[in-house]
Order: structure tokens, then C-alpha cells, then sequence
């Protein structure tokens, strides 16, 4: 079997599947963090397939290094909210974060 | 090809200059620099605007409009939104108006707002709003117009909380905000409206020229509906029944926002909208009854307040309110370049008056009402004589601007098809309303004796010389539509037609005779001067007459002084309707059942204990069941707002699955 | 064209990627998931380059690995208690979000299976590196200078978060 355009969507639905799993799930900030860049990762790699099966052009990667740039900014910001958090409660965990419960 | 044409974006994006600069660094660069530099980008824009029509009048008059493309903002498909400027005599008029009036009261403004402490943030909001309007009346497709819609409901809101220390002025800065929200919402819901349904027949577009060609394709009931909708956004940015009620709050703002807010931008946008959107309004002769009917109802019920205000800008503010009814007359009867026409005479005259009015202002330092005025028309002679050309000129006496236009509308709501003796006969009251108040504004103000003791003098030359480039304006503007009947060409009408030609501007000279038209014109003269006179009988010659009129007809006359208060009826219905409930449910408890029990209480004793038991298992068992239900419903809803965010996440994938799955399956 | 070679080592990346992207989100260390996560990027990396996609091979290795995972394993030992916390949050939600993600998952694949792609054939293997640096500064400049001022904003706003607050002297 060539290996096509399915087997990248494929790799990429997983990675995205597994990313949004753990968001979902993890109580570490910083773990939560990392699930955010397997999303990211998912969707570049989809960005890059896309541009090489069916655009045949190089936009797609252009817009897959603009994720990169995004994806640094968001984790530079995160990694200080996360910081600032643990500052304030003295933990990491998300469900000692719960200022908004009603 | 001019090569203006495709240097249209020039007229809005110059004042957007302005009012970044003098935004980010009006405090530095100071004052001396912020409103000059903000009337020369208006100035530019006026330039451009003239050079515009001026190409657009060399052109054959059926091919009189253009496009200039800036930006493809969106593009999925065969739908595009772009961010595109139309150019037709419309619109021409339109930037003219908007950038001519709105340069002369920039440079008013130099010397009105002098010494105010937030004079850059000023200058920079006024470009902004003029930036605002000037999009709204170019935008070639409804997004854009949207843009402009918003952009001018915030600008308003923004500068008649302009001074917003005080809380009255944000307060009413917040009512114009919100009362204008709820047009808006009829306007988005029109404009979806509009885009779904024509989508559904098959095409996807937001172009005013593509929707004009489509128009055909909707059924009359989605045309009446999405033109009453679009209406309804109008009653609130044009300030029509029932959603005027924030402008004469509006006079919060400073006065030459008053003026651009009534003359230039703001309140015109409806009107334009309306013209904008003739080809739907033509599909929907229902649509455009209700239309004249509410312009006709509003230019009549806003002139009886006008008749006793005492705060002279509330006067005026009344005045507009009744003469854009006069416009939505004209375009509810299909007189579009009859409405658009008064629209135009109408920004040289009120801009006039205001800045009259914020003349006397500052003459008096800040007195604004009529009963301490009197006697200025010696102390300030320059505009003594301004104010007094605007009056004659919304008076509608003949040879000056405001006849031609009102009486072309009066002419227009008496014969065309969609017309009716009905609504001319109350267009005719209502203008000689018009000219009772508006020279008793004038009477009260510059003539008798000097009711203060402050000592007037004349405003700056800064201030004065707009003054008079509008007076000869409000003189002479008229002259460009002179009807037939009067042996002139009305070239205005002529101008404008292309726009509403196609979907045939409703023809009127068919079967009406000349005569006919020339009498409902002497009749109409002969009304207002009757106004005059009947202002100058009372305030001069009498002066003790309008306080005996009020001793007589008290009710009438604190009806109409407390503006039929709907400000209070809004108020109890919108804002006290829970409070009322509770009173009215609490007065039902003390009347009927407590009434019942004491009386039953009197008759035997063993109806009273039945009523007791009555009450308590009851009456006590209802409210206490009510209010521990609602204890236990929010509690219940309460655990929902976990505040843990992921919790949140998972119910929105959740849902998002469920959407999925349906829309797959 | 493809030769046996190609397709293991382009098996043996996709499992990499996956695998250790499952070790991520499952293990009970944050250390270990940290750096499961430097495999994943790396694989990802791998797989750009099957993808003719030099350039961002070399940016994902440079930026994800020696930027954000870095960064990553920075929060890990500035955060001290981090090996006290869970791992699964305590919101009980565990298997409400696996079924979630499942079904997701599965609504992915029966996309990717079902739609029709409208393939046109392949790009050649060949260096972008030039061509996506004509594009940053002519198409895409707009974008580029954007995205700059956006990583200046998210510095100075990762600053102002964690400065330890100086309160000015009180005066009365």
C-alpha cells in the first residue's frame, strides 16, 4: 500500500485524539500544557500533508511555521500564567483553581 | 477613466488618520496641532468627495457610478465580502453632506471645546465618527454598512458620555448605546434575513448591485419581512417612534456633537439605509406604508412636544426627530430623492441651529434655557442673523432650502401611488407646528428684554464664519431641486434618479394637474406663516398669553411638557415591570385575600378559622413552595459552575460530538 | 517508486510519534511525559520530512525541542510539589472524556475514509527553505511582521505575569 495522504490524517487524528484526551484529563497545568502542543502538532501535520497531496503548493507550510511561532508564544504565556498560579495557590494542580465555582 | 475613481478610500480612511493620531498622540502634540490637524483630514476628505461627484457629473447620467476595490476580505467560494467602496449620486451626495457639514463643525468645535481638558480625545472621536459615517454611506456591500452602522453607535456613545464625570451624561450616553442596540438587532436580523433567504434561492452575495439584480428572486412575504426589519433599525439610529427617545437625551454631549450627531451622520443613517435598500422597499408596498405612516406620525408627534420645551437645544432635538419624520414620509410614499433632498437641506439648516444654539451657550456661559434668555439680538448680531436664516429655512418659507425640500415630500406623500390626503394633511399640521415653535425659539432667545444677568458677547470668528458658510447654504442649498411647476429643473431629482430608476421611482405628474400642485404649495406657505404669526402674537405682542394658555389647559399642557412621558412609561414597563409585578401581586394579597379573611373572620367563627387554615396551608403553602423551589433549582444549578475549567471543556466537546453525529446522520 | 525501506521507516516514525504521545498523556510522571513529549516532536519532525518538508523538519526540532520543551521542563522543576499532584484530575471525568474522545476519533477516521480527496499528485522532494522565505517576504509579509509583534506582546506579557509585585511606598 503507497503510503498517501490517508496515512498522515490518520497519524494526525490520533495525535490530535490523544492531545485532547489529556487536556481533558490531566490535573498538572503542565501537563495539560503538553496536550495543547499535541493538538498544535496534529493540526501542522495536517497543514503539511494537505500542502503536499492536494494544494501542491507551499502555503501550507507556511501556515504550519506560523502554528510554530503561535504554539511558542502560547507556551512562553502559559508557562507564566502557570508560574503566577503557583505563586498564588502554591500548586499546579487545576482543581485547586476553582476561584469561579459557583 | 478619473483617476479619483480609484482613489476612493482616500474619504474615509483620512479622517481614521486623524483620529489615530490624535487618539494615540493628541496629548503630546498639543492643542495647537490636534484641531487643526483633525479639521484638515476632514478637509481633505470634503476634496476628495468633490472631486468624486465632479467626475461622477461628467459621466452619461445612466452609467453614473463605480466601485474601487481595496481589499478582499473574505473569500469562500463564490461569496466574497470586501471591503469595496460604491460611488453612484447616492452615495456622492451622501460623502458631500457628511464631509462638508462635518468639516465646517470641526472647525466650530476649535473654538467651542477651547480650554477643555480633553480636547485631543475629543478631536480624536469626532474623526471617528465622521470616519464611521463616511464607511456607512460608501460601503458597497452590507457588512460594510454594518461597520459603519456599529462604528456610528459607538462614536455616539462615546461623545454624548463625552463628559462623563458627570453621571447624568454617561447615563445618557448609555440610553442612546442601548436604545440603539435594539435597532440594531431588528437591522442584523433583517440583514441575515436578507443574505439566508436569498442564499436559498441560489445566491450567496451582500453586494448592494448583486442583491438589487436578485431581488426579484424573494417571495413578497420575506421582502415585507425583511424590510420591516431593516425598518426597525432605522426607527432606532434615525430616532423615529418608538425609538427616538435617546436623542433629546443625547444633548448631554457637547453641542457640536449635537449638530454633526443631527445633521451629518448618525440620525441621516436611516434615511440612507432606506434609499440604499429601495429596490427591496419597492417589492413591499406594505412595508413602505408603515414606513410614511410612522414618518408622518413622528414629524407631527415630535413637533406638539417641541411646542413647550424650555431648554432651547431640547427644542431642537425635537424639531429633528419631527423633520426626519418628514424624511421617512418622503421615502415611505417612494419619494427617495425627495427624502434624500430634505436630508440635505436639512444638515446645512439644523447644523446652523445648533451651532447657533452653542453660540448662545457660550455667549451666556452654558445657560441653556429659553426663560433666561431674551433681548440677544443686539449682543450677538452674527448669530442673531444665522439662526434666524435657519429658522425661515426649516419654516419651509419659500426661497429658502427647507421649502423646496418639504414641499416636495408634502407634494409626493399627497399624489404619488403609495401616497395619501391622510398623510399630507398631517405633514401640513405638523409644519406649521414646526414654524410656531421654532420662532418662538427665536423670540424667546433674541428678542424683548433681557431675561439674565450675565453678560452675553458674540462668539470667535472661529465660530461664526462656519455659522454664516451654512447660512448661505440653508439659503441658496435649495436651489438645485426647484420643481418644475416653479419653471425650475430639479436637477437634484434628476441626478439622483439613476439609483432608484430602475426599479421605477413612482411616477406623480401623470394625473395631477398644476394647479393642483401649486395650490397644496400656497396651502402649506399659508400654514407656516400662520405658525409665524401665531409665535409672534403670543411672544411678542403678548407675552402673557402662552402662561395663560398653560393655566388653561394644565393637563395638555404638562402632557405635552413631560413629552407624553414615555421616557416614564419605558421605564415602569421595561425596567420596573418586575418591581410593579411584585406590588401588584402583594396589593392582590392585602385587598382580596386579606379582605376576604378578616371578612369571613366577621361573619362566624368558623369561617374565619377555615380562612386561617386557608391562608396558611394555602396562600403561605404557595409562596413558601415558590420560593423553596427556586432555593433548590439554584442550588441544583449551582453545581454546574464547578469552576474547574476542564469540566467546562468536556460538556462543549460533548456537545460538539452531538452536533457532529446529527449533522452526519 | 516506493521501496521497502521507505515504508518501515516511515512505519517506524508513525509509531514513534504515536506511541509516545500515548506515554504523554498516560504516564504517571510528569518527567517521564515530559520527555515521551521529545520523542513525539521528533517523530513529528520525521514525518516532515517524508512530507518534503525540510525546513520545518529543522524548525520543529529547533523550536518545539530546543524551545517549548525546554521551556516545558523549566515549569516542571519551577513548580516544586509538581510530583505530589494526581495525574488524572479529580474532576471524575475520566471516562466521560475517553468516550468523548473516542467517538471523536472515530468521526475523524470516518472522514478520512469517506471524503474523496481531491489528490492532484505529489510535490517533489525538493528544499522549500528558499521558496518559503520569498513568500514570508512578499505574500505572507503581512503575517510575518504580525506574528513578530505577537511574540514581542507574549514576551513582555509572560514578564509583567511573573514579576514579583513591587508596591510603591505608600504616601500620604
Amino acid at each position: 500500500m503507497i503510503i498517501g495522504l490517508e496515512h498522515y490524517l490518520f497519524i494526525s487524528a490520533i495525535l490530535f485524539s490523544l492531545g485532547l484526551f489529556g487536556v481533558l484529563t490531566r490535573r498538572n497545568a503542565v501537563s495539560i500544557l503538553m496536550g495543547i502542543e499535541l493538538i498544535l502538532n496534529a493540526a501542522n501535520l495536517n497543514f503539511v500533508a494537505f500542502s503536499r497531496f492536494v494544494t501542491i503548493g507551499i502555503s501550507g507550510q507556511l501556515f504550519a511555521v506560523f502554528v510554530i511561532i503561535l504554539a511558542a508564544a502560547e507556551a512562553a504565556v502559559a508557562l507564566a500564567i502557570i508560574l503566577a498560579l503557583y505563586q498564588n495557590i502554591k500548586s499546579v494542580s487545576v482543581d485547586e483553581a476553582d476561584a469561579m465555582k459557583g | 477613466m478619473d483617476c479619483i475613481q480609484s482613489y476612493v478610500w482616500i474619504v474615509p480612511l483620512m479622517p481614521l488618520i486623524g483620529a489615530v493620531i490624535n487618539l494615540l498622540l493628541g496629548r503630546r502634540l498639543g492643542n495647537r496641532v490636534v484641531g487643526p490637524l483633525a479639521c484638515l483630514t476632514v478637509f481633505i476628505s470634503f476634496c476628495a468627495s468633490t472631486l468624486l461627484f465632479l467626475s461622477l457629473t461628467k459621466l452619461p447620467a445612466e452609467s453614473r457610478s463605480f466601485t474601487n476595490l481595496v481589499y478582499t476580505w473574505v473569500l469562500v467560494g463564490d461569496f466574497r465580502a470586501e471591503v469595496s467602496f460604491l460611488v453612484d449620486p447616492l452615495s456622492a451626495v451622501m460623502i458631500l453632506i457628511v464631509s462638508g457639514v462635518g468639516f465646517l463643525i470641526h472647525v466650530y468645535s476649535i473654538g467651542y471645546m477651547h480650554g477643555d481638558k480633553n480636547y485631543s480625545r475629543y478631536f480624536g472621536y469626532l474623526n471617528l465618527f465622521v470616519f464611521a459615517m463616511l464607511t456607512l454611506v460608501l460601503g458597497d456591500n452590507l457588512l460594510l454598512m454594518f461597520i459603519g452602522w456599529e462604528g456610528v453607535g459607538l462614536c455616539s456613545y462615546l461623545l454624548i458620555g463625552f463628559w462623563f464625570e458627570d453621571k447624568k451624561n454617561a447615563i445618557a450616553g448609555m440610553k442612546a448605546f442601548i436604545v440603539n442596540r435594539v435597532g440594531d438587532f431588528g437591522f442584523m436580523l433583517g440583514f441575515l434575513l436578507l443574505f439566508w433567504s436569498l442564499g436559498k434561492a441560489g445566491v450567496w452575495t451582500i453586494r448592494f448591485t448583486e442583491l438589487s439584480a436578485n431581488a426579484h428572486l424573494l417571495s413578497a412575504g420575506m421582502v415585507t419581512a425583511i424590510t420591516l426589519l431593516l425598518f426597525m433599525g432605522a426607527t432606532g439610529k434615525s430616532a423615529q417612534l418608538p425609538l427616538y427617545v435617546w436623542l433629546p437625551d443625547a444633548m448631554a454631549g457637547p453641542t457640536p456633537v449635537s449638530a454633526l450627531i443631527h445633521a451629518a451622520t448618525m440620525v441621516t443613517a436611516g434615511i440612507y439605509m432606506i434609499a440604499r435598500m429601495n429596490f427591496l422597499y419597492v417589492l413591499a408596498p406594505s412595508a413602505m406604508t408603515v414606513v410614511a405612516v410612522i414618518g408622518a406620525a413622528t414629524a407631527f408627534y415630535a413637533a406638539t412636544i417641541g411646542l413647550v420645551q424650555n431648554d432651547i437645544k431640547r427644542v431642537l432635538a425635537y424639531s429633528t426627530i419631527s423633520q426626519l419624520g418628514y424624511m421617512f414620509l418622503g421615502v415611505g410614499v417612494g419619494a427617495y430623492s425627495a427624502g434624500i433632498f430634505h436630508l440635505m437641506t436639512h444638515a446645512f439648516f439644523k447644523a446652523l441651529l445648533f451651532m447657533g444654539a452653542g453660540s448662545v451657550m457660550h455667549g451666556l456661559s452654558g445657560e441653556l434655557d429659553l426663560r433666561n434668555m431674551g433681548g440677544l439680538k443686539e449682543k450677538m448680531p452674527r448669530t442673531y442673523w444665522t439662526f434666524l436664516i435657519a429658522t425661515l429655512a426649516i419654516c419651509g418659507v419659500p426661497g429658502l432650502s427647507g421649502f423646496f425640500s418639504k414641499d416636495e415630500i408634502l407634494w409626493k406623500a399627497f399624489s404619488s401611488d403609495h401616497g395619501h390626503w391622510g398623510l399630507w394633511l398631517v405633514g401640513v399640521l405638523g409644519a406649521g407646528l414646526t414654524a410656531f415653535y421654532m420662532f418662538r425659539v427665536v423670540f424667546l432667545a433674541f428678542f424683548g428684554e433681557s431675561r439674565t444677568d450675565k453678560k452675553a458677547h458674540e462668539s470667535p470668528g472661529v465660530m461664526t464664519i462656519p455659522l454664516m458658510i451654512l447660512a448661505a447654504l440653508a439659503l441658496v442649498g435649495g436651489y438645485v431641486g426647484v420643481p418644475e411647476v416653479l419653471g425650475g429643473h430639479n436637477r437634484f431629482h434628476h441626478f439622483l434618479t439613476p439609483v432608484f430608476d430602475r426599479h421605477t421611482e413612482v411616477a406623480t405628474h401623470a394625473h395631477h394637474s398644476v394647479g393642483l400642485e401649486l395650490g397644496l404649495m400656497v396651502i402649506s406657505v399659508v400654514v407656516a406663516l400662520a405658525g409665524i404669526f401665531i409665535a409672534y402674537q403670543m411672544y411678542i405682542r403678548h407675552p402673557e398669553h402662552p402662561k395663560a394658555l398653560a393655566e388653561r389647559f394644565p393637563r395638555l399642557y404638562n402632557l405635552l411638557l413631560n413629552k407624553y412621558y414615555v421616557d416614564e412609561i419605558y421605564h415602569a414597563v421595561f425596567v420596573r415591570s418586575l418591581l410593579g409585578l411584585n406590588n401588584l401581586l402583594a396589593r392582590f394579597d392585602l385587598g382580596i385575600i386579606d379582605g376576604a379573611v378578616n371578612g369571613s373572620a366577621w361573619l362566624t367563627k368558623i369561617t374565619a378559622k377555615w380562612s386561617g387554615w386557608w391562608d396558611n396551608t394555602f396562600v403561605d403553602g404557595a409562596v413558601n413552595t415558590t420560593a423553596s423551589a427556586v432555593i433548590s433549582g439554584g442550588s441544583v444549578l449551582r453545581k454546574t459552575q464547578t469552576g474547574r475549567i476542564q469540566n467546562y471543556l468536556l460538556i462543549a466537546i460533548i456537545v460538539i460530538v452531538v452536533i457532529m453525529v446529527v449533522k452526519i446522520i | 517508486m516506493e521501496g521497502i525501506i521507505y515504508k518501515i521507516v516511515f512505519y517506524l516514525f508513525a509509531v514513534l510519534t504515536v506511541g509516545s504521545a500515548l506515554v504523554v498523556v498516560t504516564s504517571r510522571n510528569i518527567v517521564h511525559s515530559a520527555f515521551a513529549l521529545l520523542f513525539t516532536f521528533f517523530g513529528v519532525a520525521g514525518l516532515y520530512v517524508f512530507l518534503s518538508a525540510d525546513f520545518l523538519a529543522a524548525t520543529q526540532v529547533l523550536i518545539y525541542v530546543g524551545g517549548i520543551l525546554v521551556l516545558i521542563l523549566f515549569g516542571v522543576m519551577l513548580t516544586r510539589k509538581v510530583f505530589d499532584v494526581k495525574i488524572f484530575s479529580g474532576a471524575g471525568q475520566v471516562f466521560p472524556a475517553a468516550v468523548g474522545v473516542a467517538v471523536i476519533f472515530f468521526l475523524l477516521a470516518t472522514v478520512i475514509v469517506k471524503t474523496p480527496w481531491h489528490l492532484v499528485g505529489e510535490r517533489a522532494m525538493e528544499p522549500t527553505t528558499a521558496e518559503i522565505g520569498k513568500l514570508l517576504m512578499t505574500d505572507f509579509l503581512l503575517p510575518f511582521e504580525v506574528a513578530s509583534v505577537v511574540l514581542l506582546a507574549a514576551l513582555v506579557g509572560a514578564v509583567i505575569l511573573i514579576r514579583k509585585e513591587v508596591r510603591p511606598p505608600k504616601v500620604d
